[in-house]
């Protein structure tokens, strides 16, 4: 069997839209991926020293948090989720000496049969993305599986099939979709918000895409007060106002 | 990167056996019946423990055997291929050399080629990944096979004992080329980072438009694979402590010792102490490929 090599890409190309814009880092999408993962495909999410002084896990979906400042401008918190992007040229793939790391040809998603897994971790290696971890309990390589046991799964109620992150989020930042068709919502999405792939230079042709913070309104249009402390000083009157007054006195 | 002993070793050791195999199959060495028993023995063992080492990495080696099946696409496939192919071809050399006492220099030529192709899969592993720009450049491979060569020759002079066959001056001269392909190495990576690879943490995350980012928080509070694996720190400020203790017992004592043997002191026990001095700072080299290697995820980590 010759799984390792990439498929002849297919039409369809699922994959995830994170919206930059509106993620306010909450990491309910994290919490979610492992709730619904440590007990769906392959191995749980194993943690180690969960209730010690060291504890540390498995997980398929980490929320960075980064200051990006602009030159000569207020600096700016923009939340980062990473993940899986499903690469259509994915080095983790080809690298993989097993045949344990598969995409698939129908919908391109990128999966590892942990039956086949010899947890050599040179798959992980090749990820610019860091988007897999060994399992330190199974000693198998774990990976986002944009949740295949849910969105193909017509046990779930129609509304559920779709990855557990897209499902959860509260903020709908994270959308699922083909991103193979141009006339997709995604598709839409992307196309009129510019998104991008990230580290285009590594030439793994991301599936997932980000949609950049929206520009901010600057703060010289002459609304803003010079200095935030004097709207806080506010002259105190009724009752407060005496006491204060009273108070003034005995200085 | 983290330079785990097991890759260390594998590397260096099955190296040094395949280099022994390459330099016995063109010819050199003594050609007696004893001998043959000690030289397959010797390359036996060197590529037996280093491919061994390379097992304990594994977390799952009950599936090792699975690694041979993927030689079309993955390079670790391959090398698990080249490998059991040279010491089948290998083997069968020193067999018909122990039992009829005649060398095949067709089938030695084969077995040197395939050990060289073996190393070259080995790097190649490495040189692969775009991730790490360091490792990623024609002149890993060139580093693998030229350390191949000169501490096959090495281990062969050892065993060899005399000053019978030139196979000590070659040592020497393939250790020379060895330093020379790491130097120009090291000159490179100098002036590589992450960033010339498109993983500076603006590239990374895509927002390098709005301004310079930087990290804010991280995702987890604790440490994960990734950054043990991925993002290694400890100890890297030795670096240049190592990189002194490399070149000076990797190259200049074993290059002192086999000079002085080849020219005035043929005592045995020189190559010994140059075989013994190299592997050390061999060690070192290798701790250095990995230590100081940077992979693009640290790019989202904020750190190396
Ligand atoms: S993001 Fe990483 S793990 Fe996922 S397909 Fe791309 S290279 Fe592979
Ligand atoms: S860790 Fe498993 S999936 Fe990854 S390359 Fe090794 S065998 Fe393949
Ligand atoms: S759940 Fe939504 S808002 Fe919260 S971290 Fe995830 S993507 Fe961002």
């Amino acid at each position: 069997m010759d799984m390792t090599s990439l498929p002849q890409p297919g039409a369809k190309k699922l994959g995830l839209v994170i919206d930059l814009d509106i993620c306010v880092g909450c990491h309910a999408c994290a919490v979610a991926c492992k709730e619904w993962n440590t007990s769906a495909y392959g191995a749980p999410l194993s943690d180690q020293d969960p209730y010690g002084g060291q504890p540390e896990g498995t997980w398929l979906n980490r929320i960075h948090s980064y200051e990006v400042k602009p030159e000569g401008e207020p600096a700016q918190l923009v939340h980062f989720p990473r993940s899986c992007l499903h690469c259509e040229d994915a080095p983790c793939v080809t690298v993989c000496p097993t045949g344990a790391s598969y995409k698939r040809g129908e919908d391109g998603i990128v999966l590892v049969d942990e039956s086949m897994c010899m947890g050599c971790g040179l798959c992980a290696w090749a990820c610019p993305y860091g988007a897999r971890e060994m399992d330190m309990a199974e000693g198998v390589m774990k990976k986002c599986t944009l949740c295949v046991d849910r969105i193909y799964n017509e046990n779930l109620p129609e509304e559920d099939r779709e990855p557990a992150c897209v499902r959860t989020c509260p903020a709908k930042a994270r959308h699922f979709g083909d991103l193979g068709d141009p006339d997709s919502a995604v598709s839409r999405m992307v196309a009129e918000r510019d998104g991008y792939d990230l580290m285009p230079d590594q030439a793994t042709k991301p599936v997932n895409k980000y949609l950049p913070p929206r520009p901010k309104t600057g703060c010289d249009n002459g609304a803003a007060p010079d200095n935030l402390a004097q709207l806080a000083t506010v002259e105190p009157s009724g009752l407060l106002g005496w006491v204060d007054k009273a108070l003034a006195m005995l200085e | 990167m983290h330079p785990a002993v097991s890759l260390l070793l594998f590397t260096t050791l099955s190296g040094a056996g395949f280099g022994l195999i390459a330099w016995t199959g063109l010819g050199f060495g003594p050609t007696g019946t004893w001998f043959a028993w000690l030289d397959a023995f010797v390359a036996g063992l060197l590529v037996t423990a280093g491919l061994s080492a390379s097992a304990m990495h594994l977390r799952r080696p009950d599936r090792a055997w699975r690694a041979f099946s993927q030689w079309r696409s993955s390079w670790l496939s391959r090398e698990a291929v080249l490998a059991a192919a040279t010491s089948a071809v290998f083997g069968a050399y020193a067999l018909i050399w122990i039992f009829t006492g005649a060398r095949l220099l067709p089938l030695g030529i084969i077995a040197a080629l395939l050990s060289a192709i073996t190393v070259y899969a080995t790097s190649m592993i490495y040189t692969q990944l775009r991730t790490v720009p360091r490792w990623a450049t024609p002149l890993t491979p060139a580093v693998f096979l030229a350390f191949a060569a000169a501490g096959g020759a090495l281990v062969l002079s050892v065993l060899e004992g005399g000053r019978s066959s030139p196979i000590a001056a070659i040592a020497l001269v393939a250790l020379v080329l060895a330093w020379i392909v790491k130097v120009a190495w090291w000159q490179r990576a100098m002036k590589t980072t992450r960033a010339s690879a498109g993983a500076s943490p603006e590239q990374a995350t895509g927002l390098g438009n709005i301004g310079a980012v930087s990290r804010f928080e991280l995702p987890h509070t604790g440490s994960n694979y990734l950054l043990r694996e991925m993002v290694f720190q400890v100890a890297r400020r030795r670096a240049r402590a190592v990189t002194r203790l490399a070149v000076l017992f990797g190259a200049l004592v074993p290059a002192v010792l086999l000079l002085i043997f080849l020219s005035f002191a043929p005592s045995p026990a020189l190559p010994v102490l140059a075989l013994v001095s190299h592997f050390a700072g061999l060690l070192c080299e290798r701790w250095l490929f990995f230590a100081e290697a940077e992979h693009a995820v640290g790019a989202y980590y904020g750190a190396r």
